[in-house]
């Protein structure tokens, strides 16, 4: 009888040796006369466990992490099956408790399926969202979308059903659905992970974006930092034609774009300019896209994860989904814990939980075994936080009200070695490296703070160099044409009020370093 | 893949994009695959080719970090500089790095076996510091990477 083997194809399990695992386990099985077939899934995001294998036994999967490819032969020494007292045995998956505390919704099949099965997808529920949609009709497939409270999880939060309905409202020729995989914020990785791991819910998810507005053709913008997600995408965008899941039968296209190492083009005008192929400058806002969007025509511009998260709306329902989360932030949110963390990985769940929760309890502290100082939560733009606020919900009102911003729910944990100045001065650096250019405070701005906080960091008139830096960061966030410019304040300002004793340097201080 | 500029090549992947609406980017891409950078006679051509001005085709290809303008190392490696690595004192191992192929950033080694980058970041953020050689993820990263990169490299 041949045994399923499950070995992780996604890009971080690949980037700690989950190819040579593969190989090794063909290998060996091969050696030993054991009959196995190994199926490369996505991941289902618990990082530090990677390479984690999982056997199919009577009994469900059985995981074994992290496995490198000299563990193979002692995992297969006894034959099969392996047995549970291996010391590299995890018990089922779904036991482990940083995946049972999830709610997995958006991520229910990301590394459980074989992400390039039609069969797998289908057999899961894949489809289902999308064939009641049609029963349904536009009308109600909209109102159901507005009704599940879904908003935007690349970072603005707005909601994801107004933008549907301001499109299905226009009257065009033709009217286009893109979706922004652009996911440059450091800290996170949702968007990869199902690219790599489930695309054909992508695809689902932008079917229905089409049916619900009258558009028949999509655009995905991926970045090219993620070569594995683009190679697996296009491969799903090829099966799903063959199938019928797309192309004329359909009535619904998807073409991809590979982006060029652009941070502002996950803005979302800066993605429209960079597929009509011109520089990733910013667009002033009005016309807002959903009224002229690409190539002039009302055009739905989604995150990734809201798209992918409609197929379930969908399937289940407005209620199922609304039923989780808090105040106005409904369902589940997919946070990525980063950085200097020892679980790290995908922990999707309703909002409410706590900043101090998922970095203490469910991330388990710092992989350095050092105390945590600062979390930056939301990306490069994203607001620095310290233990004190670390009873804030997540939650997108939470966040606002303490001057920070859940952005695409990614966490980066800093342990107690980070110099605050420091990163105060990279987040204006990296502005002034991405800025698109087209805007004043963030162009010059971004280059002005850099100069500035280098002469805190010299201890050069720190009072009064702070105070500038502070008034510079009042013109870049309330002058700026986008979220680049506008929100790179956020790092900064919130690095100097939380960790003020970074930034006080006398010259004395520098020169004792 | 050579360096050389070849019109009837390029010529043939402006004609497989043809279909496509705001095509210049994923030409410039091909581009690069098939030379290893955007060599200097492509912008009269592209704009040519695509009715735009050159200034047009410049403003594009000098506004993205990917497309080079001179060929690159035989192996890139790109290190993530972000949040998420810095976090794991990815700078001070990117430094050790640098320093073991005496590079800056963006530089190619004199013998042309590799060219070093920054990125900012792979998606790998969960097992930082992370890297990519050659399109190949790598991550948790530490010294004794440094040697098996410079294995490779060595290839």
């Amino acid at each position: 009888m041949t045994t399923r083997f499950f070995v992780p194809r996604d890009a971080a399990a690949r980037a700690v040796g989950a190819d040579k695992v593969a190989i090794a386990l063909r290998e060996e099985a091969g050696r030993r006369g054991i009959e196995i077939e190994i199926v490369r899934t996505g991941s289902r995001g618990l990082f530090w466990l990677e390479p984690m294998v999982e056997v199919e036994t009577p009994a469900g999967r059985i995981a074994f992490g992290p496995v490198a490819a000299r563990d193979v032969p002692g995992l297969l020494a006894g034959g099969l099956p392996i047995g549970l007292r291996h010391p590299l045995c995890l018990g089922r998956p779904e036991d482990i408790p940083f995946l049972k505390r999830q709610t997995r919704i958006t991520f229910a099949r990301c590394g459980v399926v074989d992400p390039l099965s039609l069969a797998d997808w289908r057999a899961q529920g894949g489809g289902r969202g999308l064939d009641r949609a049609r029963s349904l009709g536009p009308a109600k497939t909209l109102a159901e979308v507005t009704r599940s409270g879904l908003r935007g999880r690349g970072g603005a939060g707005f909601p994801t059903g107004i933008k549907w309905q301001t499109v299905a409202d226009a009257s065009a020729d033709r009217k286009y659905i893109v979706c922004n995989a652009d996911e440059g914020d450091s800290g996170t990785f949702a968007d990869r992970m199902l690219l790599e791991g489930d695309p054909f819910a992508l695809i689902e998810g932008m079917a229905i974006a089409g049916f619900a507005v009258g558009a028949a053709k999509g655009f995905v913008y991926i970045r090219s930092e993620y070569p594995d997600a683009i190679r697996i995408f296009g491969r799903a965008v090829h099966l799903a034609e063959g199938d019928g899941l797309l192309g004329a039968g359909a009535g619904f296209d998807i073409e991809v774009r590979v982006g060029a190492g652009a941070y502002v083009c996950g803005e979302e005008t800066a993605l429209l300019e960079s597929i009509e192929g011109r520089r990733g400058q910013v667009r002033a806002k009005p016309p807002l896209p959903a009224h002229r969007g690409l190539f002039g025509r009302p055009t739905i511009i989604n995150n990734l994860v809201s798209l992918t998260t409609v197929p379930w709306i969908l399937a289940e329902g407005a209620e199922a989904y609304a039923s989780f989360g808090m105040g106005r932030s409904r369902g589940t949110m997919p946070i990525q814990l980063a950085g200097n963390i020892r679980q790290g990985g995908l922990f999707e769940a309703a909002f409410g939980v706590t900043l101090g929760e998922l970095v203490d309890e469910i991330g388990g502290g710092t992989r350095s075994g050092r105390p945590v100082r600062a979390v930056q939560v939301g990306g490069p733009l994203g607001a620095y936080f310290p233990r004190a606020l670390f009873d804030t919900p997540f939650d997108y009102e939470a966040f606002t009200a303490r001057d920070g911003l859940i952005g695409h729910g990614g966490i980066v944990v800093f342990d107690d070695t980070v110099d605050m100045a420091r990163q105060a001065r990279f987040a204006m650096e990296f502005c002034a490296i991405e800025s698109c250019g087209k805007c004043t405070p963030c162009r010059i701005g971004s280059t002005r703070g850099v100069e500035t906080i280098d002469k805190i960091i010299r201890g050069e008139r720190s009072a009064a160099n702070l105070e500038l830096v502070e008034d510079l960061c009042q013109t870049m966030k309330f002058g700026s044409l986008c979220a680049l410019g506008g929100f790179t304040p956020y790092p900064v300002m919130s690095a100097i009020r939380h960790f003020p004793e970074d930034f006080l340097r006398s010259p004395v201080n520098v020169a004792a370093q | 893949m050579s360096s050389r500029w070849n019109e009837a090549e390029a010529t043939e992947i402006v004609r497989r994009h043809d279909v496509r609406e705001g095509a210049l980017l994923p030409i410039l891409h091909d581009l690069q695959a098939a030379f290893g950078y955007v060599p200097e006679p492509a912008i009269p051509f592209l704009a040519h080719a695509l009715n735009i001005t050159r200034a047009e085709v410049h403003g594009v290809v000098s506004f993205y970090h990917d497309f080079r303008r001179e060929p690159a190392g035989r192996h890139v490696l790109k290190l993530c500089r972000a949040e998420a690595c810095q976090s794991m004192d990815g700078e001070a191992l990117a430094r050790r790095l640098l320093d073991r192929f005496v590079l800056d950033w963006g530089g190619t080694t004199p013998d042309g076996r590799v060219t070093i980058e920054a990125t900012y970041c792979l998606g790998l953020c969960a097992s930082a510091p992370s890297a990519m050689l050659d399109g190949e993820p790598m991550a948790r990263l530490n010294d004794e990477s440094i040697d098996e990169i410079a294995r490779e490299v060595s290839r």
